[in-house]
């Protein structure tokens, strides 16, 4: 195995287009204001946290295959792009081969929606532009069309954390040289019917929607970039079974990280089980700010991991995502200082 | 864990499959299967499971479900909210389980590939919010047992693993891509074993958005015939169990076959549509011969993605043509959607089983129906029950979103 270090970020979020206004967000602490969502046939709307407007238009949208696509792969390759920064050049040129891991657990809701109502209202009527767009990989598709990238591309689905399976998967394509450099990115969309469902089970859960991007290389040192963080490890996934139950799936997670030191930070995803565990370094929790958003969720706990680590505030940090249904899975980076000493 | 930098790299090891379970329109179980490929049977009739008298297509190659799931560790209650797509990935691998001979399964890895997992749940689960947004009753089930890795849960549950679920959603490539990352989970030292397979049920978004896209052919698709009309959907599932060839051999294991090669490339042309060279389909069957170290000239069969839409299966011939070059009119193709129709996110998977099949058997799946080949095509088309001396087979999984991944199986002997 190789090593894999974190050579870009990006994140789209209801803090703001970028990893800025992700970061100052959850240094203020203070959870972000809710909108309404009208809820078709009941008169009391959803509360929810919207994606803001980006503040000038993407110039991606220009490319044919955005035009028509919706908020999910505008965010997915917003994030993308910024994490790639200057790199996506080299990607396009075909100098680099990118390979493209998203994730995601409720994909285009929006379109799936949109399309499934017009089946009901007239199946014989329904629109052939909406339903590939429906597909669980289109976002990933759009993004490697704008990136003119050829190289293999994956779309995992499952819970918050199929993010850090899809940093591992990464790390593999990297060792085995099947990529020269590696895209992960989280994404979930925000819907009335998905904050409808959420409600089924966490009635004072704010749903939110955006994306997150880790961009990986095997190589600590670029020309123009620098890393800012290695990863040092992910754990297994602990699946939620009859036999394993989530606080036992945590435990087994947080039992293979190190215990986090005093200039160590802990970023979890909950907070779930925490109280018994793990060292005495500061804890961030970006949900408590941001929202529940699933997959794009555990993708801002390590993109704000890493800003964090990048600006020299910690030495290292933990992640810990507990998933919505399926898995816990930790991970661990270090700061690039520390880059060419052992972990 | 998952990932180490210091984790030690292992030379690759041989991977072969020990167990296969497969549901199709055909029925369940292995010899059902073989029968009905070798044979060049066709599965279509019309639509039961739901309202297609508005549509342009009214057929589909439907399963028709056992009365009562097999034995396994699954309550009776969550057996009694398992939905079709669910019961088809259970019933095939409680097969494979059953043939792999495997005991114990702690942190046994399971890979599954799909494109809607249980559809149906999140068709009726948006219809009743529409409806009857009031009416809550049974939606917090529906949308558990909806989502992708609930089905991989099952199967966990089912047979006691508690290793990690992974699901790959590659559109129509998603079973053999699942397939592929399996196999580089075992051939990379990651795991020793991985529980692997793709399902897909029909469902009447996906059967009304492919014929909304005009891709639905009337009659029973006829993939490769030049007067081909489009594709005919149909649902099933297939699960392999996967293992180091050492770990085969040390407990005395039956070896269904070795897999030896596996590629995968995105074709950025298009959403929905192939670029006309079929540039990442040749990358794809490139790729998965360079890993298995074998030339064109080796290969004996290809299972072809062959959809039958127009589009596909000429771009599919193109890309065919460049990789085999003079040695193509030696080949021997088909598409055994010509059987079982498109079955999507299985499709990689059951095709994989298909490959299995005619390697252990020897003989190659006909296209009965087809008149008159494409004269794109510049290699035979199966459309005879033949036997045939196989060593290795290619199976071509393509998809929207330009996901295309090409499988290579080798005979055991």
């Amino acid at each position: 195995m190789s090593r894999v270090f974190v050579h870009g970020l990006g994140a789209v979020s209801p803090a703001g287009w970028g990893v800025s206004p992700l970061s100052e967000a959850l240094k203020q602490g203070e959870p972000l204001p809710t909108q309404v969502l009208p809820r078709p046939g009941w008169e009391k709307p959803l509360r929810i946290r919207v994606v803001p407007a980006s503040p000038t238009r993407p110039a991606f949208l220009a490319h044919p295959r955005l035009r028509r696509a919706g908020a999910m792969a505008q965010h997915t390759v917003a994030a993308a792009l910024e994490a790639l920064g200057t790199d996506a050049a080299r990607v396009q040129s075909g100098e680099l081969r990118l390979g493209v891991i998203v994730c995601m657990m409720a994909g285009g809701v929006t379109y799936s929606r949109r399309f499934y109502e017009e089946v009901l209202r007239d199946p014989a009527m329904a629109s052939p532009l909406i339903f590939p767009e429906t597909v669980f990989n289109a976002p990933a598709s759009h993004l490697s069309a704008y990136l003119n990238s050829p190289t293999v591309n994956y779309t995992l689905v499952g819970d918050d954390g199929m993010f850090l399976q899809g940093v591992a998967l990464a790390a593999n394509w990297l060792a085995c040289g099947r990529a020269d450099a590696c895209l992960v990115v989280g994404t979930e969309e925000t819907d009335w019917i998905v904050a409808d469902a959420v409600r089924l089970f966490r009635r004072d859960t704010i749903y939110t929607g955006g994306a997150g991007a880790l961009y990986l290389k095997s190589t600590p040192n670029g020309a123009m970039d620098s890393p800012a963080s290695e990863l040092a490890m992910v754990t297994d996934s602990f699946s939620y079974t009859q036999k394993q139950g989530r606080a036992d799936a945590a435990n087994k997670m947080r039992a293979q990280l190190p215990v986090a030191a005093a200039n160590e930070l802990i970023c979890d995803s909950t907070g779930e089980g925490l109280e018994h565990h793990h060292g005495v370094g500061q804890r961030l929790t970006p949900k408590a700010v941001l929202g529940e958003a699933f997959v794009a969720s555990a993708a801002w706990q390590c993109v704000a991991a890493c800003d964090l680590l990048r600006r020299n505030e910690f030495t290292a940090a933990n992640v810990n995502t507990m998933g919505a249904n399926q898995q816990a899975v930790g991970a661990r980076f270090v700061s690039a200082r520390f880059i060419g000493k052992p972990l | 864990v998952l990932f180490s930098p210091a984790q030690k790299n292992h030379p690759p090891a041989r991977v072969v499959v020990t167990g296969a379970g497969v549901v199709t329109a055909f029925g369940a179980g292995w010899k059902t299967n073989a029968d009905g490929f070798r044979a060049g049977k066709t599965a279509f009739r019309p639509v039961t499971l739901f309202d297609v008298s508005r549509q342009r297509t009214k057929i589909a190659a439907e399963v028709d479900l056992p009365e009562s799931l097999p034995p396994t560790s699954l309550s009776a209650k969550t057996q009694s909210r398992l939905n079709r797509a669910a019961k088809m990935l259970l019933l095939a691998a409680h097969e494979a389980w059953t043939q792999s001979g495997w005991e114990g399964g702690e942190n046994l890895p399971v890979v599954l590939g799909t494109t809607s997992g249980e559809m149906t749940l999140g068709q009726e689960y948006l219809r009743q919010a529409i409806d009857s947004p009031r009416q809550l009753k049974r939606q917090a089930t529906r949308v558990a047992f909806y989502q992708v890795q609930r089905q991989g849960l099952d199967l966990c549950d089912a047979f006691h693993f508690q290793g990690p679920v992974t699901v790959i959603a590659n559109a129509c490539a998603s079973g053999a891509n699942a397939i592929g990352h399996a196999w580089e989970t075992v051939r990379n030292g990651s795991a020793p074993k991985v529980l692997v397979g793709g399902y897909d049920a029909l469902c009447h978004l996906t059967f009304a958005g492919f014929d909304s896209l005009q891709a639905l052919a009337p009659t029973p698709c006829r993939p490769f015939d030049a007067e081909r009309n489009g594709l005919s959907l149909g649902e099933g599932a297939a699960v392999l169990t996967l293992e180091t060839l050492e770990s085969a051999q040390a407990r005395n294991a039956e070896i269904l076959g070795e897999i030896a090669g596996y590629g995968a490339a995105t074709d950025v042309h298009h959403l929905t549509q192939p670029h006309p060279e079929g540039n990442a389909a040749l990358a794809a069957m490139n790729a998965a011969c360079a890993s298995a170290g074998v030339t064109p000239e080796q290969i004996d069969y290809i299972n072809a993605h062959g959809t039958a839409t127009p589009q596909n299966d000429a771009t599919e011939a193109i890309a065919i043509n460049r990789w085999a070059g003079a040695y193509a009119k030696n080949l021997s193709v088909s598409s055994t959607k010509a059987g079982i129709g498109h079955l999507l996110g299985a499709a990689g998977a059951v095709e994989a089983v298909v490959c299995l099949m005619v390697l252990r058997g020897q003989w190659l799946p006909p296209e009965i129906g087809v008149n008159r080949i494409d004269p794109a095509c510049q290699f035979p088309v199966v459309r005879e029950a033949t036997d045939k001396k196989i060593e290795y087979a290619l199976s071509n999984s393509f998809g929207f979103g330009g996901a295309n991944a090409s499988l290579i199986f080798r005979r055991w002997s």
